[in-house]
């Protein structure tokens, strides 16, 4: 099968590549650009883990092709912030401990960012309606919740 | 890797995309939100040859009103036509059926003539469009067609478009005045694959019920339509015992299917508990 080449945009950086069309964005992430903060949990796209925004919106990565995607912005959790300089929502789940065990973080972050991007001030019912695509075996969500209204509350102010 | 190979094609117009679909026919797959088709690739439980990504052509994204249909074309993504205000004032059961849809990020992604395409046997909008009389508009190489939601729905995964053949349209006929629409699903977690789904439209006219459909999703090979329950309620008076006969009848209308999640009995039980409750819903929406 033809190679194909494809040139994106990922956290702001120009990025050309040759794929394999088969080649999810997930494991292009992966293991083409070596960013391994976005997960794979079920490969199906039921659990949210792999959820990255794709011009401006959240999608889950293991949805897409790579090759699709010439042209597109996409942000990764590397992109919105790391240990020296942390995104408010990355902050508020710290505060809130909105996390145990991380496997499910990344995609709760980023659907986080997407959510308080549409949402100034979203109550409880709105958050968890939203989080309808994200799984969390640990926390129960409550905390998750918690995290993505203070997160929101700072983005805003 | 977890798709199988295959040939990728994006073609940037309508008939560079529905030359390729003459020319691998059954081999290929089409690709649009590829929200279904993905997941499939990554279960390996398809193996096309080709894909044709119809993502670049122009013209396919839009939802509009117009000669009294509304008009959803293949490239409009589900948060699009979710968030349209003329899916609200067409088709107001579209509109009550969306929030049951999947879940935002793959709302972002998928579209809802590749889900018509797809024709999961759980899924909502093929029973929403046989509810509506929608309308497919397909296009191939040699012509274009139109097939009504009753012969395009074949089977479970399978419908009558043709494998040269583009569903480039969708067309739903304008509600009419007054009538009312509800939605209701049960499904093991919010967003996923529903064990039953019943949507329900009826007008009032002189204190009775008229034109009403009742569709369910879960219960059988593709969507349902419950002609015995639609039947019974014609000319009766709207209320809670002309809308539990309807549901009775729509409950005896279906052979369900058993599975893991829910027996047949549940199933029937189910469309019962939620054809009473849309009809309820319906008819306290019409004005």
């Amino acid at each position: 099968m033809a190679e194909a080449s494809v040139t994106l945009t990922v956290n702001g950086r120009e990025v050309s590549a040759t794929v394999d069309p088969r080649t999810l964005l997930v494991h292009f992430l992966r293991e083409q650009l070596q960013l391994t903060g976005t997960h794979v949990g079920c490969d199906t796209s039921q659990c949210g883990a792999c959820t990255v925004h794709l011009d401006g919106r959240a999608v889950k990565s293991c949805a897409l092709l790579a090759v699709q995607l010439e042209g597109a912005d996409v942000t990764t959790i590397e992109g919105v912030g790391g240990p020296d300089e942390m995104h408010p929502m990355q902050t508020a789940f710290k505060e809130n401990h909105g996390l145990q065990c991380g496997f499910c973080t990344p995609g709760m972050v980023m659907k986080g960012i997407d959510i308080a991007n549409r949402h100034a001030a979203p109550d409880e019912a709105t958050i968890r309606r939203e989080l309808e695509g994200n799984l969390c075996r640990c926390t129960g969500y409550h905390n998750i919740v918690e995290s993505i209204a203070a997160g929101a509350r700072e983005m805003s102010g | 890797m977890k798709p199988p190979p295959f040939d990728y094609h994006c073609p940037e117009t309508l008939d560079e995309a529905l030359a390729l679909l003459a020319e691998h026919g059954e081999a290929a797959k089409v690709l649009a939100g590829g929200q279904s088709l993905v997941p499939m690739l990554n279960l390996r439980a398809v193996h096309p040859e080709v894909l044709i990504d119809i993502n670049r052509l122009p013209g396919l994204d839009h939802v509009r009103i117009e000669d009294g249909e509304l008009r959803i074309g293949a490239l409009a993504r589900h948060r699009a036509v979710l968030e349209s205000p003329a899916v609200r004032e067409a088709s107001p059961l579209m509109a009550a059926a969306y929030p049951y849809v999947s879940h935002g990020p793959i709302r972002n992604r998928g579209t809802l003539c590749g889900n018509l395409c797809h024709n999961d046997p759980a899924s909502e909008m093929p029973a929403v469009a046989l509810a509506s009389d929608a309308e497919m508009m397909l296009q191939s190489a040699s012509g274009a067609r139109t097939v009504g939601a009753e012969e395009f729905f074949t089977g479970t995964l399978s419908t009558a478009a043709g494998a040269d053949e583009l569903l480039v349209e969708v067309r739903v006929p304008q509600a009419p005045a007054g009538q009312g629409a509800a939605f209701h699903e049960v499904s093991p977690r919010k967003g996923d694959f529903a064990y039953v789904a019943v949507g329900a439209v009826v007008s009032l006219s002189g204190g009775a019920c008229s034109g009403a459909r009742i569709v369910c999703a879960g219960v059988g090979d593709g969507p349902h339509r419950a002609r015995a329950a639609e039947d019974a309620l014609e000319g009766a008076a709207p209320g809670e015992g002309a809308f539990r006969q309807a549901a009775a009848a729509a409950a005896d209308s279906i052979d369900p299917g058993e599975d893991f999640h829910a027996d047949a009995d549940y199933r029937r039980d189910l469309v019962r508990s939620l054809t009473r409750r849309a009809l309820a819903d319906a008819a306290s929406r019409c004005h």
